[in-house]
């Protein structure tokens, strides 16, 4: 799949849960080929920021979208990766800080 | 003298890439591991490494002289370098 494919994609099925592209596309995009490039290579789009162990039961909190989008949109406006925002984020209603990982270090990275 | 500079990064990922612009644009010399690149044998070993500088093994972790920075926090690198 095309990089741009996988942008519209996700963008018309995520926007209406009310979950947001980050307004930097350039951003996005690079996300987006990480998720592809994981996708290859561990046939799951496994989050580009953090480590797979290649196996997707271990890592099934972690492929995109991660099961910590949504408190970490909830707290911070953001995703860990700054690929999904809220719409506070993008319009600058809200300060952008690092958001810090919320998975568990024992889970974090199990090779 | 340059402190000692030293990266833990993964090539897919953003924040890593990141740290990696910052760095070539402050003309800081540093090295770098994509820990995803690695066999597994030489991952185990890596990660041992970074998680006895960073618990919780996240990428990027930033090693500048004594400082550990996880993350891309822009001014806490800038000030370990003295920028």
């Amino acid at each position: 799949m095309e990089v741009n494919e996988l942008y519209e994609m996700l963008r018309k099925m995520q926007e209406p849960k009310g979950y947001f592209f980050s307004r930097d596309k350039d951003w996005v995009l690079e996300i987006l080929r990480g998720l592809l490039t994981n996708k290859e290579r561990y046939s799951y789009m496994s989050c580009p920021c953090r480590l797979a162990s290649r196996d997707r039961e271990k890592d099934k909190d972690i492929i995109c979208p991660c099961v910590y989008r949504a408190p970490d949109v909830k707290e911070y406006g953001s995703c860990y990766c700054n690929l999904y925002v809220s719409k506070e984020w993008n319009d600058d209603k809200i300060p952008h800080v690092y958001v810090p990982e919320r998975r568990s270090s024992e889970k974090n990275p199990i090779i | 003298m340059q402190q000692p500079v030293k990266i833990y990064t993964l090539s897919t990922c953003s924040h890593c890439r990141s740290t990696k612009k910052l760095l070539d644009e402050c003309n800081v010399k540093y090295e770098f591991t994509d820990v995803d690149l690695l066999s597994d044998e030489e991952k185990k070993i890596i990660i041992e490494d970074v998680r006895k500088l960073n618990p919780q093994c996240t990428f990027p972790t930033i090693v500048i002289g004594n400082n550990v920075i996880v993350g891309f926090d822009e001014t806490k690198i800038r000030k370990a370098l003295g920028l």
